[in-house]
Formats: structure tokens, sequence, C-alpha cells
């Protein structure tokens, strides 16, 4: 029976996995805590519009990606709840904000956590939803005073804000994003904007005629000639007031450059003479919304949809491929399966070594193989290389340092790989999510990085000697948690980790010193100077100069195996300084990651590091392994 | 080989001064990381890397508080080519090691000549101008034009640091000395009846002629932000065989134009500019473009084209200059480093002639560690071969 658990185990997550690559169905709203039986389809084909592909950020994308985005801003997450306390979609959510602002400003999701803002709107914690989260109307009243404080902190460098003005920041900035979702499709403040569009089409050559008369001065209708003007007023302020660009280029190109706003696209109506047929489907697309009408809402979507696929085949590919994509969660499934495999390997050290131990090997296997799967998506939908800004490099410094665990493992056998991978790709996974709650992580390139081949090569190869660095220091780390504090780790086991580390940090020397090197061709290419002393490049040639010490420490024999230990769990210390530290520092080319909050984690990391290398240098005496027996 | 001579070379070849070099030069590159916050790219480099040692200030006395950049290769360099020649023994086995501490012993020589070498500039053009010279980012110079020939102009410079020093100045090429009055190394300009918001009310100013009259210069302390420049300004009086002439004022202000003057028949023109690096050729600009990703502010690309020619005609031809694409020529690498609204583009220009040596240096010591940690990884997997053998 024993023989078969790992089987089990490995049967059970590929079905987990599995079941999340199923087409995912969208319920209608439900009381989460009444039952689940309540569960039904919602009646909108709501996963049809998730999939209509809008330009938002410079790169076409699905509506779900724009709701999932929005809602991440907003409040950290993207479970939504209605106002009425009903489990609901982002996709829904959506629609209330673009079609039915009034119930939109109910739903709770702006997260304000920082006491000062809080006073500053009057507002309790307990007013909220979990304490933090609150809607648009309680917010309201306070508007205008909130603007004023984002006014004061604006000029302030970010890197010298205080936590007050961070939060009115970045509150501020998640209102802006709200109140221009509400003017991307349709103005919020009328009722009925398809009745609107119909009277402005047909008014379109008698109101052109009268404009044009007023300005030359001829009689002309007075009326008409101010309703248009104001139509005119009306569709230039949603122009400039909206997020992203919803409506496909007319004439016969797919060019992205010729998308635009639904405001910009009605002002083009004044010449062309007519609405253009996304507007009309999106403002009809609101009125089913409005008036409860699924048949027709769901009739449109199909309608809109096939106007659209000749020309924009491969691009609703992409997006379909991406809704599927947001709902598999790759990242976050292999997250679930990382810790799973972490305990089940350390449970391997205490009973049934061989059992656990394959077991979670497969899961470790299992894992590795879904964030590869994401992170190939991730390469295809961008047709980028893996790694172009913070979170991707967190994806895949993760990627790495599981996939040389599985090598170890492979080798080895003994969990220590299987304990390592969970460890790296459970955190790496977390810090990843922390990164994405900035918004869209597949980004537009800026112009200084745009480069395939150098973000192929020298990301990468750098990247790869971040995650084996860091892997080093975790095996590390197991060598002194498990000496130290357990009596588990034998002779055999720990020569093994010796071994192991020595081993990866060769790797490391390897990799970190060519990515470095490539990273100063790329700037002696691009720049005409090979090294310019900017902080990332400090940070990677600090990783390179760490890793030869640690060599020529152990070549020279001048450190033996917890020497080494103490020295890789440094290593660390110098890799996570390299990675996020710099990047807090606000200065040089590379600083595009600029991520403050992360500093008090980054700090804690550190004094985590330097607590275990004290217990790394500890006399042996003290170490519970290792006692003569 | 007496007992000094020998213990000499013991510290100069061991291993424990290895691992301290690299742990100072960690460190070094460390701080001077911090210090760019406040010291910006530039004067970084100068305080930490292209020194001997890095200096305080304790009052107005330097105090050297660690080695600096050029002390800390040395002794790696010495210790490397000195481990080389007396601690290792060539060998197959050993083949990995030594390519990679020749590499390095080149990286090193390359960075010390670079530091030394390197030159850049910035070369800033408005669409439809032409320009044979590019401008220090850190330099100034008085220049002191003689026009009264259209045909061409004698141009007499002055370099800040020598202006700076405050001594009378006599050229052979003027018939008059340059005396400087009052000298700010970085000022802002303000109408004298209207002072700068902010600035304190403008002082009694020397200035007799020239734009002086209307306008004063405030002293305004250093900024070692990488994305400005001090923009020095000061009052120069010429004086004659005669008697002074006047006394301007004369900034490196870009916007301030230069003056013109005439003086025993013949027709100057003063101005304090960006220290000038003439080239054979001209550049002119004849298109900017800046393009953004679709409904965003995120730059997708910057582009300059630029029509390159030599007074020779031997080179008469257009280049597009853009990110990732230098135009590289005459020894010089001009890249699109930025711009100013959207008809004109600043490029760097720089000078680099030990470019090649880091390419040898690092394929040295790439091959080096894939041969070295190859035979590492060769002799561990024999030696688990063989244990795996010898359990069955």
């Amino acid at each position: 029976m024993k023989k078969f658990i790992p089987l089990i185990v490995l049967a059970l997550g590929a079905l987990y996995l599995g079941g999340k690559l199923r087409e995912p169905t969208l319920y209608a709203p439900y009381d989460a805590e009444a039952n689940f039986t309540k569960k039904a389809k919602s009646a909108y084909d709501l996963a049809a519009f998730g999939r209509l592909p809008v330009l938002a950020n410079g790169r076409l994308k699905p509506f779900d990606t724009v709701a999932r985005n929005s809602l991440l801003l907003l409040q950290g997450r993207q479970t939504v709840t209605s106002p009425s306390g009903l489990k609901t979609t982002p996709n829904e959510w959506l629609l209330d904000v673009f079609f039915q602002p009034a119930i939109a400003d109910a739903y709770k999701t702006f997260e304000i956590v920082h006491p000062d803002v809080l006073a500053l709107f009057e507002l309790k914690a307990e007013d909220g939803d979990g304490n933090k989260r609150f809607s648009y109307t309680q917010l309201t009243k306070k508007l205008p005073e909130l603007e004023r404080q984002a006014r004061l902190a604006g000029p302030v460098d970010s890197a010298v804000r205080t936590s007050f003005q961070r939060a009115v920041t970045q509150l501020y900035g998640a209102l802006v994003h709200y109140q221009r979702l509400k003017h991307t499709l349709a103005p919020p403040t009328t009722d009925d904007f398809l009745a609107e569009l119909l009277r402005f089409q047909k008014m379109i050559p008698e109101g052109v005629a009268a404009v044009r008369a007023k300005a030359a001065g001829q009689p002309h209708d007075a009326e008409i000639a101010k309703a248009m003007i104001e139509l005119g007023q009306r569709y230039v302020f949603m122009s400039e007031a909206s997020n992203f660009l919803a409506i496909p280029p007319t004439a016969e190109t797919n060019d992205d450059a010729a998308w635009q706003t639904t405001g910009q696209s009605l002002i083009g109506s004044f010449q062309r003479g007519t609405v253009d047929s996304s507007v009309l489907a999106y403002a009809g697309l609101g009125y089913a919304w409005r008036q409860h009408q699924p048949e027709q809402f769901n009739k449109i979507l199909e309608l809109y949809r096939a106007q659209i696929a000749r020309r924009f085949a491969t691009q609703l590919k992409k997006a379909d491929a991406e809704v599927r994509f947001n709902a598999a969660e790759p990242f976050y499934v292999s997250m679930s399966l990382y810790v799973l495999a972490f305990l089940l390997a350390i449970f391997s050290w205490l009973k049934w070594p061989d059992t656990l131990a394959r077991s979670a090997f497969y899961l470790v296997g299992l894992a590795w193989i879904a964030t590869t799967a994401g992170i190939l998506t991730r390469m295809w939908l961008e047709g980028r290389p893996p790694v172009t800004n913070l979170y991707s490099s967190a994806l895949f410094v993760g990627w790495g340092s599981v996939g040389l665990c599985l090598v170890l493992e492979a080798i080895y056998k003994n969990a220590i790989g299987s304990v390592a991978a969970g460890l790296t790709g459970f955190a790496t996974l977390l810090i990843a999510h922390h990164l994405s709650l900035g918004g869209d992580t597949l980004e537009m390139m800026r112009a200084v990085l745009d480069s395939n081949f150098w973000l192929a090569t020298h990301v990468v190869i750098v990247s790869t000697g971040y995650a084996a660095t860091f892997l080093a220091g975790f095996l590390a780390i197991i060598f002194v948690l498990r000496g130290g504090l357990t009596r588990s780790l034998d002779k055999a086991t720990a020569d093994a980790l010796a071994r192991m580390v020595y081993g990866i940090v060769c790797f490391a020397t390897l990799f970190s010193f060519v990515g470095t090197v490539l990273g100063g061709i790329w700037a002696d290419q691009s720049w005409g100077r090979f090294w310019g002393w900017d902080p990332k490049e400090n940070g990677a040639l600090i990783i390179v100069l760490w890793n030869a010490l640690i060599l020529h420490a152990r070549w020279g024999g001048l450190v033996k195996a917890r020497g080494l230990m103490a020295l890789a769990i440094f290593g660390n210390i110098v890799t996570s300084w390299s990675w996020f530290g710099t990047n807090m520092l606000g200065v040089g080319l590379h600083s595009y990651g600029f991520t403050d909050a992360a500093f008090v984690a980054l700090s804690l990391f550190v004094l985590s590091q330097i607590a275990l290398i004290v217990l790394a240098l500890r006399p042996l005496a003290k170490w519970r392994s290792f006692k003569a027996a | 080989m007496n007992d000094v001579t020998r213990q000499f070379r013991d510290f100069f070849v061991s291993l424990k001064l290895t691992i301290v070099l690299l742990a100072l030069s960690i460190i070094l590159i460390f701080a001077a990381t911090l210090d760019q916050v406040n010291l910006g790219i530039w004067a970084v480099q100068q305080k930490y890397f292209h020194s001997l040692f890095v200096l305080w200030r304790v009052g107005d006395i330097p105090v050297p508080v660690f080695p600096g950049g050029y002390l800390i290769g040395g002794f790696l360099l010495v210790n490397l080519i000195s481990a080389q020649v007396y601690r290792f023994k060539f060998t197959a086995k050993k083949s990995g090691i030594w390519l990679t501490h020749v590499g390095l012993i080149i990286l090193l020589i390359g960075e010390l000549l670079t530091g030394l070498w390197q030159e850049e500039f910035a070369l800033r053009l408005d669409e439809g101008q032409s320009k044979n010279y590019s401008e220090s980012y850190r330099f100034n110079e008085l220049a002191i034009t003689e026009t009264t020939d259209a045909a061409f102009d004698d141009v007499v410079v002055i370099p800040e640091k020598i202006l700076a020093r405050g001594e009378a100045i006599q050229h052979a090429k003027l018939p008059f000395r340059v005396v400087l009055k009052i000298y700010f190394p970085n000022a802002a300009l303000a109408s004298r009846d209207e002072p700068a918001t902010g600035a304190p009310p403008a002082p009694a100013t020397p200035a007799t002629k020239g734009i002086g009259l209307q306008a004063t210069a405030t002293p305004l302390p250093l900024t070692y932000k990488q994305d400005e420049r001090n923009a020095p300004a000061a009052y120069v009086e010429l004086v004659g065989a005669e008697g002074s002439l006047g006394t301007w004022l004369v900034s490196a202000d870009p916007r301030f134009p230069p003056q013109r003057f005439d003086y025993a028949g013949r027709t100057w023109k003063i101005a304090f500019r960006f220290e000038r690096s003439y080239k054979p050729f001209s550049l002119t600009l004849l298109k900017f473009s800046n393009d953004l990703y679709p409904g965003t502010d995120i730059p997708k690309n910057y582009s300059s084209r630029i029509r390159l020619n030599t007074p020779d005609g031997r080179d008469d031809r257009e280049v597009l200059i853009y990110m990732n694409n230098p135009l590289r020529y005459a020894g010089l690498t001009f890249y699109q480093a930025s711009f100013d609204g959207p008809k004109t583009t600043i490029l760097q220009v720089v000078r680099n002639p030990s470019w090649l040596l880091p390419y040898i240096a690092c394929a040295l010591m790439t091959l080096g560690l894939l041969v070295q940690f190859g035979i590492h990884l060769v002799a561990f997997i024999a030696r688990r071969r063989q244990a795996a053998s010898a359990a069955v």
C-alpha cells in the first residue's frame, strides 16, 4: 500500500491542477455564507464579456484582466462582494462600474488601513467591510480634502514620503482610476446612453450644418447648434477622462495605435456622420445590463464579437487565452502545492522517509510544471523573454531555484531538495503576489529596456544567478536549523548538504558573473560604456564578488562546513539587497520597480538571516546534531 | 631570499589577502551605492572608485577613511599576479583558474584605463541645427571670440578651473586682461528689478556692460543630482592698456546669450559656456521622434535621424540613432540619452579607447569558469558512479 502513496499524491495533485484548467463557470451573485447550493450559473454570458479585448496601458487585454487588476489596485484582492452582501465576480463589478455607477459606488472596494486617512474621512475601521474596505459613497463627502492632501504630497519625492502621504497618494490614485473607469464606456451621469447616441446620430447632419453656419455668422438653428456644441464638449471630456481605449479601429487595420477611446470615436462621428457600431454595441450592452435583459445582453455580445472577429482573430485568441490563464491561477495553485510538498518533505525526515520524500518530489515537480506553463503563457502573451519587470523576476528566480532543487533531489534523494524547493518556491511566489498588487504585471517595456535579445540573455542569466545564490543560502539554512536544533542531521547528510551548497555556489558564481558581464556588454553596445556603477550593476557585482569570496575561502581551507553555511546565508542578504534594496534607492537606470512598502519586509529578512548566521557560528558543542554518540 | 622579502612575498601571494580585498571591495561598492543618493553617479565614481583613498572632510582636512578603488584594485592586481607567479603551477586541472585569473587581470587593467581615459559629453541638437562639437557635462569655460572677420572666428577659451583661481589672465591673442571679480560655482539668474521668488534681494552688482545691467546672479548650493547640472556665473572685468573696458555678467546657463562688444576697432563676443570638444565632422538633426505606447505615457522609442558629414565631403550620410542602437564614429559612441521637448534631442557622446579589453577579459573569465566548474562536475559524477557501483 505504502508503495502507492506517492502515486496517489501525484494523481490528486494532477487532478487539482487539471480542475483549474476547465472552462470557469461564472455564477450569478450568491450568498457565500448561506450555502453553496444556491450557486446558479449567471444568465448573463459574463465569460464572453470578460474575453472582449480593449487597449489598456499600451496592450490589448481582455476585460477580465482589466476587472481583476482594477480590483487589485483598489483593494489588494480580486474577490468582490456586491452592496447587498452577495459574492460576485470581477466582471460583474466592472459592468456595474461602467453602466450602473450609482450601484457600483456602493461596493466596498477601497482599501484604507492608515488610521490618519480613516480620520480624514471621519470613518472608523468598523464602518468598512473586513474592517478595511469602504465604498465610494462613504468617501464622497471628504473627497476635496483628500484631493488637497494628495496635492500636498505630490511634489514630495516618493522616497521620502511619510506613510500618511504614501497612503493618501495611493488612495487618490485608486479613486482616479475608478473615476476614469466610470467614464470609459458611457458618461456616468446619463440614464440611457443608447437613446442619447441614437438621437445624436440622427441630429449630426443638421447639427454640423448649424454649427458651421454659426461659425460663419450665417442664420442657423440656435438650439440645435447649442445642443451639438454641448455634446461635443461632453465627448471631449469623456475622451480625456477615459481609462483605456475600448473602440477598435473603424478602418481595415489592426494596428494598435488606431484604437480609440469612446469619446474620441464620438468626436470623430461629427465628421463621419455616424456613430461607430462598437460604441453603439457598448451602449447597447449598458442598456441591457441596466434593464436586466440577459438575452439581449448575450445577443449584443455575440454580434459584437462576430463583427471584430474577422480583423482581430489573433488578438481575440490571445485575449481568450489570457482569460483562461487568469482563471487557472497557475502561480496561486503552485503556491499551495509548494507548501504541501514542503510539509511532506519535512515529515519524511521523521517517518516514512522514502514514501513521503517521493510524494514531496512529485508535488514539487507538478508545481514546477504549472509555473513553467504559467511563465510560458506570459511570454507568449507579451511576446517577450521571461523577465521583464520585478514581478516576473520573482517568478523566474523561484522557477530557477526550484528547477535546481529538482536536480539536487534527483541526485541525492534525501528530501533536502524538496524542502528547499517548497521554501523558495513558496517564498518567491509570495513576493510575486505582493508585487502584483500594483496593477497589470504584463507591462509594456520602457524604451531603455526594449531589447528582446538582451532581456533574453543578460536578464535571464543574471536572474538564474540570483536564484542559485538564494538556493545556496536556503540550503545552508536547512543545515543550520536541522543540525543546530534537531538531532536528525547525520554525518552523511551533512556532508551531502555541504557538497550541495558548494556546487550551487559554483553554479551561482558562473551565472551571476556571466549575467553581469552580459549586462556590461549591453551597456557598451547601447550606451558606449561597459560599466557605469549604477546601483543595480553594483548589486550584481557584489553578488559575484561574494560568491568568489565564498569559493576562495573554501579553497583556501579558511572555512569548513559551518563557515561555508554562514557565508552562504549572508549571500541571501547580498542577493536580496541587489534584487530589491537597490530599487529602493530610486536612482539609476534600473530603478524601474520602486517598491517602498517592501522596505520593512527586507529589513526583517536581513535581521532573520543575521540571526541564522549567529546560529551557524555557535560552537559545535551547542549543536544538537553531530554530538559524539 | 631573506626573511623580510619572503614575508613580503608571502603577504602578497596569500589567499587571505584575496579574501580581505574581496570583502573590502564589497564594502566599498555598497557604500558607494548608498552615497549615490547624495552625490550623484559622477561624484561617487571620483570619490570611491577613481581614487586611492575615500576621503572624509573633517573641517577642512581630508582624512582617508577607507581604501579607494585604485588602491583595492591595485592590491588585487598585485595579489593575482604574484599568486599566479609563485603559487600556481600551470596544470590541466588548474587551467580554468588560470584563464579566469588572467581574464580578471585584463579586466582590472581595462577598468583602470577606462577610469583614466573615458570621456563623456552631451550633444544637444534642435531639429535643423548642425553642430561640430559636443559639450561637457560638468566643465565650463569662458570663451572670448573675435568675430571681426566674418569669414572665421578666433576663439580664446579659459577653463572654469583656471578662471576660478581669480588671477588676472593675459592671453597673447587678446589686447586686454581678463580679471575675475565675483564667481559663483552655481547660480540663479534673475531680472535686476524682480529678484527670483524666494531668493534674497539681489546684491549690488559690479556689472557695467551688457546683460548684467538688467540681470543679476545669486549663488545657489552645488547640486549633485544626476539630472541637474551646476550653472556657474561670474562677473568678469576686461582691462585694456588704457584702463577698464567694463565688467560683464556671464553665466553658463544655456539661456544666457553671448554678449558682443567692440574694442580698438575689433569685435568680440564673450560667453561663459559648457566646455566644448570640437570634432572633425558635423551632425545635423533632421528629425527627432518620441513614440509612446498607444493610450499611455510610456515611452516606446526615442530616435534621432541625423545627417553626418565631414568638411572634406568623404562622409555624407544619414544615420538613425535610437535606444539600444548608438552611432559609432571616429572612436566615439553617440547614443540617445534624453530629449527636451518634441524637437530637441540630447545625445550622449562617449570616448572610451579601451573598450575592447572588457570583452577579451570577460570571454577568458567565462571560459575559465566553465572549464573549472566543468572539471569539478565531471569529478563529482565520476565519484558518485564509483560510490554507486561500490554499493551494488
